[in-house]
């Protein structure tokens, strides 16, 4: 198949009148017919909805007005992005049915710009996961080999890009549940720094780690998407005051005379043959310009124990709203502690409650010190590091994630080892960074790898303008197999 | 610092009964096993010597924020609670709370 038709010419044309939303659409539909019997990328499709707002931007476009940058563009949605009136269900049974009061404000922001919200994807239960398989509404499956896992959290998000379901599609990372999962379907993924896009209507897991982003084919179009979705907002109180950077504007000013710092640390834990894409990413920078060395930053490594302190302590906190009283699955008793019980006991899948006890654990009295105290003093050592290698870098070059996918079931008995899959990620959010993840290529096994590039807070446009390098020079990559033939 | 005692079965109950959820024998082993190896990785962190080190809890400096005090438009009451499991009086309805354990 041709490689799918960049979101930017598809709004430029659907601006211009060339080709109606409706048309784009349906086209869209047809592929996720096609395919997601076997990938299963979505909870639900919102094929009359999308067909309603499609029909809506072509009005426009022949009254004359201008729908905005996404005219037309189909946009796939995360299932923890609140949809007014459209069930949001994080992948969890005790979420079941739930229909939100209120759209969220990166939802708004879409439907501004004229995007067309095609459904709403599949992930993790509650985004806390590396593979989408801890999901009440099963796995979804990888679309370069469906025996291997997409990635997660937000698998249903990066899957549908990479199927060719959705140009376009929005996730969540709060330990790399965008980053991750970009790599191991072949798509691009952004983590901006936090308090550049609202959480506002994100339902919660971390609160002082979730970000929302963009996935894409190109960076172009994640630099687009990005464009859309970012700056403050009243609705979060964490947004910052500051102006977003646009990114969309710089994708071509090149790297010349940038420093780029290959994080000696990320590749110590790599499978051979990702480290060496790594490399060759590196060899195509300083080609185009930038000057490379090898930095150490010795506090990374200890991201990911601190994450899982830090993480299921704000997630114990944010998942004790769901009681049986107000919103989703309730499971009737005797008097309400107990409604309380059964409503959790039935409606949480095993790893969201793994996560609780663990939170609850660490911050109990007797352990806060040891444990949560001691993590968010690890958290200041990882900024601090980060900053010294700031100091001489403009941004860090690494893997985005330790191998390419590996297969379902393979790791789900074994949290621990799930969770090493974030190990290169993390780190980013514990400190509040931006970073992206850039297909480059394929690994041994001919399936994707993602390089990642991570910067300092709102370092965007210069982390966009050396992923457009990196992008430049990526080796190809085959196109996924389910599409075969799917495509038009 | 100095470190904590493993984590046993009992603290796993303790801990599943302030989150109010129910664990079956078995679901009880399954999770002391796997939690208890999280925190054994979480060892290199609590281990550390971090006296003096400023703990970070969000990575960008947060204030309160407060809007005027002006009436604007909230969320729809009805809307809300078409979304509850059972509702009674335009209020939430609840199984009975007292006279629960503590």
């Amino acid at each position: 198949m041709s490689a799918p038709r960049p979101a930017l010419e598809t709004a430029t044309m659907v601006r211009a009148g060339e080709e109606s939303a409706v048309d784009v659409l349906e086209h869209h539909l047809a592929v996720i017919e096609a395919g997601e019997d076997a990938v299963h990328a979505f909870n639900l499709v919102l094929a009359d909805q999308a067909r309603a707002q499609a029909r809506a931007v072509d009005a426009a476009v022949a009254a004359g007005d201008d729908p905005g940058p996404l005219a037309g563009v189909p946009v796939a949605l995360k299932d923890n992005l609140c949809t007014r009136g459209v069930p949001t269900t994080c992948s969890s049974r005790i979420l079941d049915g739930w229909c939100p009061p209120y759209d969220a404000t990166v939802v708004t922001r879409l439907a501004a710009a004229g995007a067309v919200v095609i459904g709403k994807t599949n992930m993790d239960e509650f985004a806390m996961g590396s593979s989408t398989e801890t999901s009440a509404s099963g796995p979804t499956r990888n679309p370069y080999d469906t025996s291997r896992v997409p990635g997660g959290s937000s698998g249903g998000s990066a899957a549908a890009v990479a199927a060719g379901f959705a140009p376009l599609a929005l996730g969540s990372d709060t330990g790399g549940s965008i980053r991750q999962p970009a790599a191991l379907c072949g798509v691009v993924g952004m983590k901006p720094t936090y308090g550049t896009v609202s959480r506002y209507g994100l339902v919660a897991f971390a609160s002082s780690l979730d970000q929302i982003g963009p996935f894409a084919h190109t960076v172009a179009d994640a630099a687009l998407l990005f464009d859309v979705i970012g700056g403050h907002d009243p609705l979060d109180s964490t947004s910052l005051h500051r102006p977003t950077p646009r990114v969309l504007s710089v994708l071509d000013d090149g790297v010349d005379g940038m420093t780029v710092g290959v994080l000696t640390e990320f590749l110590d834990g790599a499978a051979p043959d990702v480290a060496a894409r790594v490399h060759q990413a590196a060899d195509a920078l300083a080609a185009a310009g930038a000057r490379i060395e090898e930095v150490s930053v010795p506090e990374v490594t200890l991201g990911l124990s601190a994450y899982y302190l830090i993480a299921p302590g704000e997630a114990s906190s944010n998942l004790a709203r769901y009681d049986g009283v107000r919103y989703g699955l309730r499971v009737d008793a005797e008097d309400t502690v107990a409604m309380n019980t059964a409503t959790r006991t039935a409606g949480f899948g095993a790893e969201v409650k793994r996560r609780i006890m663990l939170g609850t654990y660490v911050l109990s009295a007797g352990y806060m010190d040891a444990y949560y105290n001691q993590a968010l003093k690890v958290r200041t050592r990882i900024i601090q590091g980060f900053a010294a290698a700031y100091a001489r870098c403009d941004v860090l070059l690494g893997p985005t994630a330790p191998t390419t996918a590996f297969a379902l079931g393979a790791k789900v008995d074994d949290p621990l080892t799930m969770y090493l899959s974030d190990v290169c990620t993390i780190p980013s959010n514990l400190a509040g960074h931006p970073a992206i993840s850039v297909p480059f290529g394929p690994g041994d096994d001919g399936l994707p790898v993602g390089v990642q590039l991570l910067g300092p807070a709102l370092s965007e446009g210069t982390l966009f303008q050396v992923a457009a390098a990196v992008e430049a020079a990526a080796p190809d990559l085959p196109a996924p197999r389910i599409t075969t033939g799917a495509a038009s | 610092m100095d470190q904590p005692a493993r984590l046993t079965r009992e603290d796993v109950a303790h801990v599943a009964a302030l989150a109010r959820l129910h664990l079956s024998d078995e679901e009880l082993d399954t999770f002391t096993h796997q939690l208890a190896s999280v925190l054994d990785h979480a060892a290199d962190v609590s281990s550390l010597d971090l006296t003096g080190v400023e703990p970070t809890a969000h990575a960008m400096a947060v204030t309160n924020v407060l809007r005027t005090d002006e009436p604007a438009p909230c969320l729809d009451r009805d809307e809300v609670l078409a979304q509850a499991p059972a509702v009674e009086d335009h209020r939430f309805r609840v199984p009975r709370i007292l006279g629960e354990a503590p």
